[in-house]
């Protein structure tokens, strides 16, 4: 006799119906379902891989790329990309934006290390950052990379070993600046507007020991305004201008910086990032509108450098897991613990998240708060969002966490996760293995008295 | 327990409290909750025929049913 197969369970649930003010954007109540990830089923990665699991698509990262070039090529003549190591540096992911043709940007010695092991030449890595040893100053110097100074004591450093390294250095400064964004970042470069970046240039060229290739800004992170690259690419050509009239010295390079937005939603924004981050369209358009126009001369126009990381990454990477359970809070709230903890989701500190359900729901939600599995107050997931009834079990899959998370998390309490690339045919491949307790206490060591 | 007597469920799964004037939204599982329970079936009967209708775990179910159960009361949709 056949068995009858069994309705699908929801838990129960009762809301009370309230006439308030009607949404006036219309945002859609239903919630999107994402039981794949680039044709790969979420529930084959999680049997496979493990829950939680990081997922990164290859495929989103190409196209990303794709996007941003075709954004900026089409503006300007010559663009140059450097991937930011620091926004994600699995040697896997480096190595796609490499064979896109991405230089390294890299902000410590550490980052530069991981750089020359990935095999990038060492005349395609922009060495960025307020701490760089003299150590790793000589290490750049002798191989030919690009140094972006950060303050008068690094440059004092760079004149000093420049009388015994093999090569010239070859620098750039980093200026900060008024852009009419706030909170304006001063703490890093020199500043424009109180003539301490002219002096520092000033300070370069009279040395005549450095070879002054650049100028750099990076002005803030999740801009949101485009304008104020157009400031900042403006003030820049005109520091370049100067060293033109003053030193008849050209640059070779403008570098931008990073900080475009992705499409992830500030915690407090009143309606969602995918709807208010600018185009890559709209920030090449301000940024290359400012040097073309500038006095810059039309036969020697920099190349354009740009260290997007972020707005680059955040779309490729998902997180995919399980609900561990339901409880209601004594306030009569309801509250999901998921096996996803801010250990791991480091942005989740200033994003509201997208979570989605990883299987089909009723169009029934509740007001729920989701809780990470650590045994601390501050596992937030998400304070406050209407969510489909999932039952202890059920999957989700977060989304935009390819970006920061998977060099900012902290092993805490549990162990990290894998991380799996699902390639541009679909096929998955683990690019950094979850941890194992071996792995955490191998760097540990117990004085003979305590053992 | 038992549903108060002004209280009407509609199909769709709305529910009108008569008394107070609110009205409520249930799902599926809710309004087979509240229907069975407004024909006077036991706990056990409730629990019986969820087991054998829905793809669920008995603890699961034990423990949203009673969860929902705290909420009816608390709703004071109950007497």
């Amino acid at each position: 006799m056949a068995t009858k197969e069994k309705l699908r369970y929801e838990r129960p649930v009762i809301n009370k119906i309230s006439a308030g003010v009607t949404d006036k954007f219309g945002m859609s109540t239903k919630m999107e379902v994402i039981k794949e990830i680039d044709n790969v089923k979420v529930t084959d990665l999680l049997k496979e891989y493990g829950s939680p699991v990081f997922v990164v698509s290859e495929k989103t990262i190409r196209n990303t790329v794709s996007e941003i070039k075709q954004a900026f090529t089409t503006r300007y003549p010559k663009v140059q990309l450097a991937w930011s190591y620091k926004t994600n540096y699995l040697n896997a992911i480096c190595q796609i934006y490499h064979s896109e043709g991405s230089w390294a940007e890299v902000v410590s010695g550490f980052e530069y290390d991981k750089a020359i092991a990935n095999g990038v030449a060492p005349n395609k890595i922009i060495f960025n950052g307020p701490d760089k040893s003299k150590k790793d100053l000589e290490k750049a110097i002798n191989n030919g990379s690009y140094i972006h100074i950060d303050h008068f004591d690094e440059l004092y450093d760079i004149i000093s070993l420049s009388k015994t390294t093999k090569e010239r250095p070859k620098v750039a400064i980093r200026v900060n600046m008024d852009t009419g964004i706030y909170p304006q970042w001063d703490r890093f470069g020199f500043n424009y507007e109180n003539g301490e970046a002219w002096n520092a240039l000033n300070r370069i060229m009279l040395s005549e020991k450095l070879d002054l290739i650049g100028l750099h800004t990076h002005i803030g992170t999740y801009i949101l305004t485009p304008d104020a690259y157009g400031v900042a690419a403006s003030k820049l050509s005109e520091l370049a201008v100067r060293l033109d009239k003053k030193f008849n010295h050209k640059i070779k390079y403008i570098d931008m910086g990073g900080g475009f937005a992705s499409k992830n939603t500030l915690k407090g924004a009143y309606l969602p990032g995918k709807d208010t981050c600018p185009t890559f369209d709209q920030y090449a358009e301000a940024i290359t509108n400012a040097i073309i126009n500038s006095e810059i001369d039309p036969q020697n126009m920099p190349t354009l450098f740009l260290e997007t990381g972020r707005a680059l990454i955040d779309d490729a990477g998902y997180i995919a897991g399980t609900v561990l359970a339901n409880k209601r809070l004594a306030n009569g709230r309801r509250s999901m613990i998921v096996d996803t903890g801010v250990n791991m989701l480091f942005t989740s500190f200033w994003y509201e998240h997208e979570i989605y359900p990883a299987q089909e729901v009723s169009t029934h939600t509740e007001d729920t708060t989701i809780y990470g599995p650590l045994c601390m107050n501050i596992d937030i997931i998400r304070s406050a969002i209407n969510f489909p009834l999932l039952n202890k079990g059920d999957n989700y899959v977060l989304k935009r966490v390819g970006a920061y998370n998977m060099t900012q998390w902290m092993q805490f309490i549990t162990l990290r996760p894998n991380i799996v690339l699902i390639d541009t045919e679909g096929k998955t491949h683990v690019i950094r293995e979850s941890e194992t307790n071996e792995t955490m206490v191998a760097l540990e060591k117990v004085p003979k008295h305590l053992k | 327990m038992k549903i108060k007597k002004n209280i009407a469920v509609s199909e769709s799964g709305f529910l009108f409290d008569s008394n107070s004037g609110d009205s409520y939204s249930l799902n599926e599982t809710g309004k087979e909750i509240v229907k069975l329970i407004s024909a006077n079936k036991s706990e056990k009967e409730i629990k019986d025929y969820f087991l054998e209708n829905y793809d669920v775990d008995e603890a699961i179910f034990e423990n949203n049913f009673n969860d929902f159960l705290i909420m009816l009361q608390n709703l004071r949709l109950t007497e």
